[in-house]
């Protein structure tokens, strides 16, 4: 591409890249370039000035030159009343040549008139030009400044955020906790209240449960020992009884015998 | 790509349509070195309706350099070629 979009955008970006060299914030970019627009100006109004100036000499050599013209004509008119007609030729002669010269001058002027009023008209636009400059100027630097605002504010704020949710989770977290305690603890007290856990709690207590239990137990123990002797002890009499004579005879033959041995009756 | 209309803002256009404003372009740029006023008002306006067909507005509020640039649509032929001349409409330093 070798356009005019092509060679603007190299104009403007070479400008840029000069502008930013100097100076890396856009803000400060757009202020020179519209001082620089400012001087450009300043020397389009100079330049009218000049002009106007050019302009208004030539108007005063025209007047210069219509005086002596007119005087001229008079002194040739008075010469030519004075019948002296070689004068009068003299003056008009001359007259005729100032006339060539205010022709020029005018010529002049009329074309150093066209200049200044174009001159006038391109100062206008380009004032005009200046001031939307200036405008679009301002509203690019309040919307960069208010761009720079917004990512602040914005990682601000994302920061906070990220922050409240830390504490957030945190509570959260607390409060779970809290929960799974509190369903567990509920949990093992309704476990503990049907049977199904033992209670393990209260050791020192139950210590003393388990001493007189021992204690107890013990003399469970002895006391079922005893009785299960006298069980046996009962039994064997009960068997011999179920079992009859023979042995009730031997027995009574030998307690027979036995006592009788030292029964004394 | 970024194209720039001064005074207009920015459009984004697809690198594919480039092409096409490529030839209007380069007929505008032979059109103002040939001094031919009425040739260039005519494709100038074409180029600038085509960017804004073709075109996506960016927002105003986007700070994208472009890629591109045209002139206002109101810019004459000599204004063109006073922006083309080395000072452009912003003097270099």
């Amino acid at each position: 591409m070798s356009g005019v979009m092509k060679r603007m955008g190299m104009i403007f970006r070479a400008k840029a890249n000069k502008a930013l060299d100097r100076a890396e914030d856009p803000r400060e970019t757009l202020d020179y370039s519209y001082q620089k627009q400012l001087e450009l100006l300043q020397k389009v109004r100079r330049g009218v000035a000049d002009v106007a100036t050019s302009r208004k000499r030539l108007e005063l050599q025209l007047n210069q030159l219509q005086g002596q013209s007119t005087k001229l004509e008079d002194q040739g008119r008075k010469a030519l009343a004075l019948g002296r007609e070689d004068l009068a030729r003299e003056a008009l002669s001359r007259r005729a040549a100032l006339q060539q010269q205010v022709s020029d001058l005018e010529t002049q002027h009329t074309t150093l008139q066209g200049e200044e009023e174009k001159l006038t008209l391109a100062a206008q636009r380009l004032q005009a030009k200046v001031d939307a400059f200036r405008t679009k100027k301002e509203t690019i630097k309040a919307t960069y400044t208010a761009a720079q605002a917004q990512t602040r504010i914005g990682e601000a704020f994302s920061g906070i955020s990220e922050e409240m949710g830390d504490v957030g989770m945190a509570i959260q977290r607390a409060e779970d906790k809290t929960a799974q305690l509190q369903a567990r603890a509920g949990a093992i007290d309704e476990l503990l209240a049907s049977g199904a856990l033992d209670d393990h709690s209260g050791l020192a207590k139950d210590d003393i449960a388990a001493e007189l239990d021992r204690i107890s137990g013990g003399t469970d123990v002895e006391l079922e020992l005893q009785r299960m002797k006298a069980e046996l002890a009962g039994g064997s009499s009960s068997q011999q009884a179920i079992e009859g004579g023979a042995a009730d005879r031997q027995d009574d033959a030998q307690s027979s015998g036995t006592p009788n041995k030292f029964d004394k009756s | 790509m970024i194209v720039r209309i001064m005074g207009e803002g920015q459009v984004k256009l697809a690198d594919s349509h480039l092409a096409e404003l490529d030839k209007l372009d380069d007929e505008l740029l032979a059109e103002i070195n040939a001094d031919d006023g009425d040739g260039f008002r005519r494709t100038f306006h074409a180029l600038l309706d085509k960017v804004r067909e073709l075109g996506e507005p960016v927002p105003d509020d986007s700070l994208e350099p472009s890629g591109l640039i045209l002139p206002a649509p109101g810019a004459t032929l000599e204004e063109v070629r006073a922006l083309l001349s080395d000072d452009g409409l912003i003097p270099s330093p």
